[in-house]
């Protein structure tokens, strides 16, 4: 493949790619007095429309993504996003309304926000929610300052968050946000909160447990009655994060299980496309308790209509400005609607099916650390490919000369070595199968020639990228004369 | 329709492989107690024409885009070039996640390392950052920056940037160690000097200062930044307007240290909101503090130029608690349309779209002004947003335009009670000459 260079190092002065109608209003001089006007741009782009056409089109091929490859990459649940969703967000009620309109212009947004709040709570047994958080872990730092904001009205300034070993690092990062002291909470041998260590741990300086369920090692969390018991016996509440919701729902209902705070990851569970990396949407659902916290503005329905209630005293204030990524809502709500409840509920067997499927067709060929049953995603690890001097890194990579996406490997931190994998409920079996032989195929060149392993990928557009020296002296841009 | 892909068959086959009867074994795990035992109640599930026409209600119910508006304040209309929604709709760029794996990322990395660069010529600073939510909590961000840097409790903010950024920056600031204190406006419309010379002294982390600020005046920027480096704080500069980028000096040349913004002016429809696209830019000496996700320049095994993402020990995912900042998911769908929308425009797309801002706000400023009864509240220059006292009148002419489908502007009772006769008015290359025309019609007649 030809390498597509930067859109800097394609242009030349004098090409354009856009017009804009002639100015139709008379043009007036007075209108930059004192105005500190710039220079032009250095080095600013400029280039045709089929140059700009090419030059994207060009760099999308070199992705791999859920449209054309198999993505199990555990803890982001990469399943299908459906295509008509976009077209529902992309209708010009929605796409052209201004957030700042009055309330009695965008009645339909209005019912789109109050109606997904609904269904939210419906799905997880929990009294309130907020949209405004812009992804997941926007969504903890929310929920973790509505916990604090209970608390002190309660003249109860506690310090500490308990974490879990296993948890993503986004937990103790948001924790720490809020001003929180954050003290690991262990594990047991099945994976799970050591309920013993806990009930040494939980002091009345415990401000929250903040728990993954099912959590990152794809294990639920069985003892969750007893374990927010103890917690709420010192007066802590619990957060849990829903990243994994997509193993529970219409199965268990946190709210009616002691969870206090939660956040969903709209673009996990509730399909919304990931786009490279954002926009995502982390609605939080609070029991009632909680509820006079929530950010503003809440939507309220009064006679006259939807309207927005900002006269909160008690609320945390704002996240965010607006009402938060108002389209990824849209489809999230289409998704809902689609599914119902019935959909909803097979796509949660059909998920951990999936996974399973997965696991014992890997189990004896990669090593599993924790035998307890697990649900939407396994987590494996390269103890056995490491005698031969491969780790978890090397098999991924050489996953990518099958035309499959790697699984995650960054975490969790009790696995070492971690191979986690997420195949979503959307896959089929012929493409669990591929990915299946795949693995089995790189394990058996793990230990008779592992140097193919190693030295992978073998025919990306890239092969395997120096980070190292990336880090080490940062070009974190184009520069002009390079 | 659940999109699932299992025949029955399939089914079958795995449950065996798995060995067991029924799907319900595998959720053992979840003690009977706790399991749900009824369906969730939600709507019978809808097929895709009954889905499209369920929201095509919806939306119907919405008026607002069938009016003639000139709301701005942090959400402006601007023309989007029809080549950013084609090309960014491209499953390859809608459908993968964060480019962990870069040998099969490097479009997605590419991108944002032309989307960083462009951030760094239009703000006139060093390092610029994958995006972050929007700008409110990248101002946010900002805040915990410099307060990371100087660690000083005190930070200055201008009373005139976007309230809802300063009441994010209060709820991120609430719980920790940091001090914020509003430096008021002058009657320019632009920031108090002397109020500010008065609350700045050595316990100031930084001044944060918005430009164009939420009443559209253009900042001398110069000026203040003087101030804040006389005093050894930072200098963070807000861009709620970024279109303003296009041809008014950049922030960087103005002495700012650290610039957060929203970039919504760049390809992203209106949109009741979001998703929208917090971008930030540093000096690179404090790179090491900078938060957010950066993709950087290597080259792979065969020496050819790759791309990944890098510096990665200041997040999350290494650092944990002691992370820069907890950001994961981004907004990186929307860094690519504005990468498309920059490089679609240019160099002179760019400044032309911003020179018309300028001119058309210009020509409602004087239109509006000719009436009697009407004035505009502030002497400062604009890019594309004004305010307007309307001798007290406010309440009925934005009522009897909006009768006409006309959204005059954006009352600021709310915002700023001594402000409550005014309204801001926004005006951009959208909007044509007949429009305005029709605005100040409207409102001359109002006030009649």
């Amino acid at each position: 493949m030809s390498r597509e260079p930067l859109i800097f190092e394609k242009s030349a002065p004098g090409k354009t790619a856009f017009k804009l109608p002639a100015l139709d209003v008379p043009e007036s001089p007075a209108g930059l007095n004192g105005l500190p006007l710039r220079e032009e741009i250095a080095g600013f782009p400029q280039v045709s429309e089929i140059e700009v056409v090419r030059h994207f089109t060009r760099l999308s091929q070199t992705n791999f993504c859920i449209d054309t490859n198999f993505y199990p990459l555990g803890s982001c649940t990469m399943k299908y996003n459906p295509k008509i969703n976009e077209k529902i967000a992309a209708l010009n009620g929605f796409l052209a309304s201004h957030p700042l309109a009055p309330a009695a212009l965008v009645q339909g947004n209005l019912e789109v926000l109050k109606t997904l709040e609904d269904y939210l709570m419906e799905i997880t047994g929990l009294d309130a929610f907020t949209l405004q958080p812009a992804a997941g872990a926007h969504g903890e730092l929310t929920g973790m300052m509505l916990i604090r904001a209970y608390l002190s009205d309660r003249g109860e300034p506690r310090q500490v968050v308990l974490i879990p070993d296993s948890a993503h690092g986004t937990n103790p990062s948001s924790a720490h946000l809020c001003g929180y002291r954050v003290q690991e909470a262990r594990s047991n041998e099945s994976g799970t909160i050591d309920l013993a260590a806990l009930e040494s741990q939980m002091t009345e300086d415990v401000a929250a447990l903040m728990i993954t369920n099912p959590n990152t090692l794809g294990v639920f969390e069985s003892d969750i009655l007893r374990v927010a018991e103890i917690v709420h016996a010192k007066g802590g509440l619990v957060y849990m994060d829903g990243a994994n919701m997509n193993a529970l729902i219409g199965k268990f209902l946190p709210g009616d299980m002691g969870i206090d705070v939660l956040h969903l990851n709209l673009h996990k569970t509730f399909s919304t496309p990931h786009g490279s990396g954002g926009p995502g949407s982390g609605p939080v659902g609070v029991k009632s308790g909680l509820k006079p916290y929530l950010p503003v503005p809440v939507v309220e329905k009064t006679d006259g209509g939807w309207a927005l209630d900002y006269d909160r005293p008690k609320s945390i204030g704002r996240v965010r400005s607006f009402h938060g990524n108002f389209l990824v809502m849209v489809k999230a709500l289409a998704y809902i609607l689609t599914l119902g409840a019935a959909g909803l509920k097979e796509l949660a067997e059909t998920a951990v099916l999936n996974a399973n499927y997965i696991r014992k067709s890997l189990e004896g060929v990669y090593h599993l650390k924790y035998s307890s049953p697990t649900l939407h995603e396994c987590v494996f690890s390269d103890k056995f490919q490491k005698e031969h001097g491969v780790q978890n890194i090397d098999i991924a990579k050489r996953l990518i000369d099958y035309g499959l996406h790697p699984p995650t490997m960054s975490f969790p931190l009790v696995v070492p070595g971690a191979l986690m994998i997420e195949p979503t409920e959307t896959e089929s079996k012929r493409d669990l199968d591929e990915f299946i032989q795949a693995m089995k195929a790189i394990a058996r060149e793990a230990a008779e020639t592992p140097d193919i392993v190693k030295s992978a990928p073998h025919n990306s557009y890239v092969r395997r990228l120096d980070e190292t020296a990336a880090a080490r002296n940062p070009v974190l841009r184009w520069e002009e004369g390079e | 329709m659940s999109y699932v892909s299992l025949s029955d068959d399939d089914r079958k086959a795995m449950l065996s492989a798995v060995g067991i009867a029924s799907v319900d074994e595998l959720f053992c795990c979840i003690p009977d107690e706790i399991r749900v035992k009824r369906d969730l109640d939600l709507p019978a599930p809808m097929a895709e024409p009954e889905l499209v026409r369920h929201f095509q209600g919806i939306a119907a119910k919405n008026k607002a885009p069938d009016t003639l508006s000139f709301l701005g304040a942090g959400a402006y209309p601007h023309c989007i070039p029809y080549v950013v929604d084609y090309l960014s709709a491209r499953g390859e760029f809608i459908s993968p996640y964060t480019p962990y794996q870069p040998e099969v990322s490097q479009g997605t990395l590419q991108i944002t390392f032309e989307y960083q660069t462009l951030i760094c010529q239009l703000t006139g600073l060093e390092i610029a950052n994958a995006s972050l939510y929007e700008g409110a909590s990248a101002a946010a961000e900002a805040v915990l920056m410099a307060h990371r840097l100087k660690n000083k409790p005190k930070v200055l903010i201008a009373a005139a940037a976007h309230p809802d950024y300063r009441k994010v920056v209060g709820t991120y600031v609430k719980d920790l160690p940091v001090r914020v204190e509003e430096i008021g406006y002058g009657a320019s419309g632009g920031l108090d000097l002397d109020d500010l010379e008065r609350k700045i002294d050595s316990e100031t982390s930084a001044i944060v200062c918005q430009s164009p600020n939420f009443f559209g005046i253009v900042e001398n920027l110069d000026r203040i930044g003087e101030l804040a480096h006389a005093h050894q704080a930072l200098f963070v500069v807000v861009v709620a307007e970024a279109a303003s980028l296009g041809i008014l000096k950049s922030p960087g040349a103005s002495g700012a240290d650290i610039v957060a913004g929203e970039g919504q002016s760049f390809g992203l429809p209106l949109g009741f909101g979001g998703p929208y696209l917090g971008f930030m830019s540093c000096r690179k000496e404090f790179v090491r503090q900078f938060p957010g996700r950066i993709a950087g320049e290597t080259k792979d095994i065969e020496g050819r130029r790759g791309f990944v993402l890098t510096l990665s020990t200041r997040e999350q995912h290494i650092r944990r608690e002691k992370a820069t900042s907890n950001i994961c998911s981004n907004q990186a769908w929307c860094a690519l349309r504005a990468a498309i929308f920059l490089e679609t425009l240019g160099r002179e797309g760019l400044r032309q779209m911003a020179f018309q801002n300028i001119q058309k706000a210009n020509y409602a400023l004087d239109r509006l002004s000719e009436i009697p009864g009407l004035r505009r509240k502030f002497a400062g220059p604009v890019f594309n947003e004004f305010v307007v006292e309307f001798g007290g009148r406010w309440p009925e002419v934005e009522s009897a335009l909006l009768k006409q489908g006309v959204v005059a502007g954006l009352g600021l009772a709310p915002y700023y009670p001594r402000l409550e006769d005014c309204a801001l008015v926004c005006v951009t290359e959208t909007h044509q000459k007949e429009d305005i025309d029709k605005l100040a019609g409207l409102v001359k007649e109002a006030l009649r």
